[in-house]
């Protein structure tokens, strides 16, 4: 089954000491010694992050001439802004494994790359960007908490960073629910609308199941993940359903009911046959929001040129001869 | 140095500069990230608008990437060795009398 000659001695040894090394629970830094499967579960999952970060922008940005006040439109301006930054943190964290930025891009703008499912799915009202906030970047904090102790270093590290600006973000958004939820009979309706359309698309961003999942054993074996796609959909749940009950929402699921003797909430099943549609890229926006990308890319092209451009005027002049 | 400072036009792409930020007055500059840019200037602008978003960095340092010279993981044990046998570096390995305050 492996395309790969069979490991050396020498590469034996090393895999041994590698092995070692995660189970001790050290951190693996850019310049040691990795197996090339590492290696590659990494580029793949943390471009795939980083990627999720910068197409992520793209739904609250629709929303941001729109806002109801300046207050909000200048937190959701910051907000996003901490995205394209989350993208930045996380592409150089990538980089650091031997792969350019420039190639992860073009892999995003081609279409090759995949990113998370949840930012296909259109923001149809203000009430949106306050459901977003509490439930997409309420589960990437269930996420990236445990990833801040993942075993390779530099995406480690990022995480840390992304964690401290991610709960403003979360709580933005709650504070949008919470007002809307206290609110006039449309407000409420506007609320629990978004509520009831975002609550699955959420779970769906843990992944598949444990059992559907084909790259999880080699990134749990290795420390990168700690916990399991449903151990972690499950905290999500644990989390949010307090938080829907204190500001009287309900979530969309008949089947939800709290299991005393497990002290967790049973949820229904996910429709992983709509989870697969939007991955293959057939959600409702895939086309859109890759077609948003690559404008951005080009319409920005002269800004890259003239930053070029600039740098170049400076060196010419700072080596002219004084007059 | 200025060879750092070339666009690396085997990826197209603007060279990488690798960013230290100090946290607060008296710290000491830690590495945060890096960035890409087609000069100083740009680098510590791209630097502070990625790694200093919220006040929390009082100075930062951008240095492009391919000026730093590391140590090797390989090397560790003989690069690092000549500080392993060296107990009587550290205070404990002193006896002084019981009961006198040392420090």
């Amino acid at each position: 089954m492996s395309l790969h000659p069979p490991p050396t001695p020498d590469e034996s040894a090393a895999a041994a000491t590698f092995d070692a090394r995660i189970d001790a629970g050290e951190t693996i830094e850019p310049k040691d010694w990795m197996p090339e499967k590492y290696r590659h579960q990494l580029v793949r999952m943390m471009s795939q992050h980083a990627h999720s970060e910068i197409v992520g922008m793209l739904p609250e940005g629709n929303w941001i001439t729109r806002a109801p006040s300046l207050r909000r439109k200048m937190c959701l301006l910051a907000k996003v802004q901490d995205e394209a930054g989350h993208g930045l943190y996380i592409y150089c964290a990538t980089e650091t494994l031997g792969v350019a930025r420039a190639e992860l891009i073009d892999q995003l703008l081609t279409g090759k790359a995949k990113y998370s499912s949840i930012f296909n799915y259109p923001t149809l009202t203000w009430a949106d960007i306050g459901v977003i906030g509490w439930f997409v970047d309420g589960a990437a904090i269930v996420n990236q908490t445990v990833l801040a102790k993942a075993s390779y270093g530099p995406y480690a590290r990022a995480m840390v960073r992304i964690c401290k600006e991610e709960n403003f973000h979360k709580r933005q958004g709650y504070e949008i629910v919470a007002t809307l939820a206290d609110g006039t009979p449309l407000q409420r309706a506007m609320v629990q609308d978004a509520v009831n359309r975002w609550w699955w698309p959420t779970l769906m961003m843990f992944g598949p199941s444990d059992v559907n999942s084909p790259n999880s054993a080699d990134l749990l074996r290795w420390r990168v993940k700690r916990y399991s796609n449903d151990e972690l959909r499950q905290r999500f749940v644990d989390l949010t359903v307090a938080q829907a009950q204190a500001v009287k929402l309900t979530l969309p699921d008949p089947e939800l009911r709290y299991d005393a003797e497990t002290k967790h909430w049973e949820f229904g099943e996910i429709d992983w046959a709509e989870f697969k549609q939007v991955i293959s890229g057939n959600g409702p926006c895939n086309r859109e929001r890759l077609a948003a990308r690559r404008a951005a890319h080009d319409q920005g092209a002269w800004v890259r040129e003239a930053a070029a451009a600039f740098a170049e005027k400076q060196r010419r002049r700072s080596a002219a001869p004084a007059a | 140095m200025a060879a750092a400072n070339q666009p690396d036009h085997a990826s197209d792409q603007w060279p990488l500069w690798e960013v230290f930020t100090q946290a607060k007055d008296g710290a000491p500059h830690e590495h945060a990230g890096s960035v890409h840019a087609p000069d100083a200037e740009i680098a510590l602008q791209n630097a502070r608008d990625v790694y200093a978003r919220r006040g929390e960095v009082v100075s930062v340092w951008v240095v492009p990437s391919a000026a730093i010279v590391a140590s090797s993981p390989e090397d560790q044990g003989p690069f690092f060795d000549p500080a392993d046998d060296k107990p009587y570096r550290h205070p404990q390995f002193y006896k002084t009398p019981r009961g006198v305050r040392v420090y």
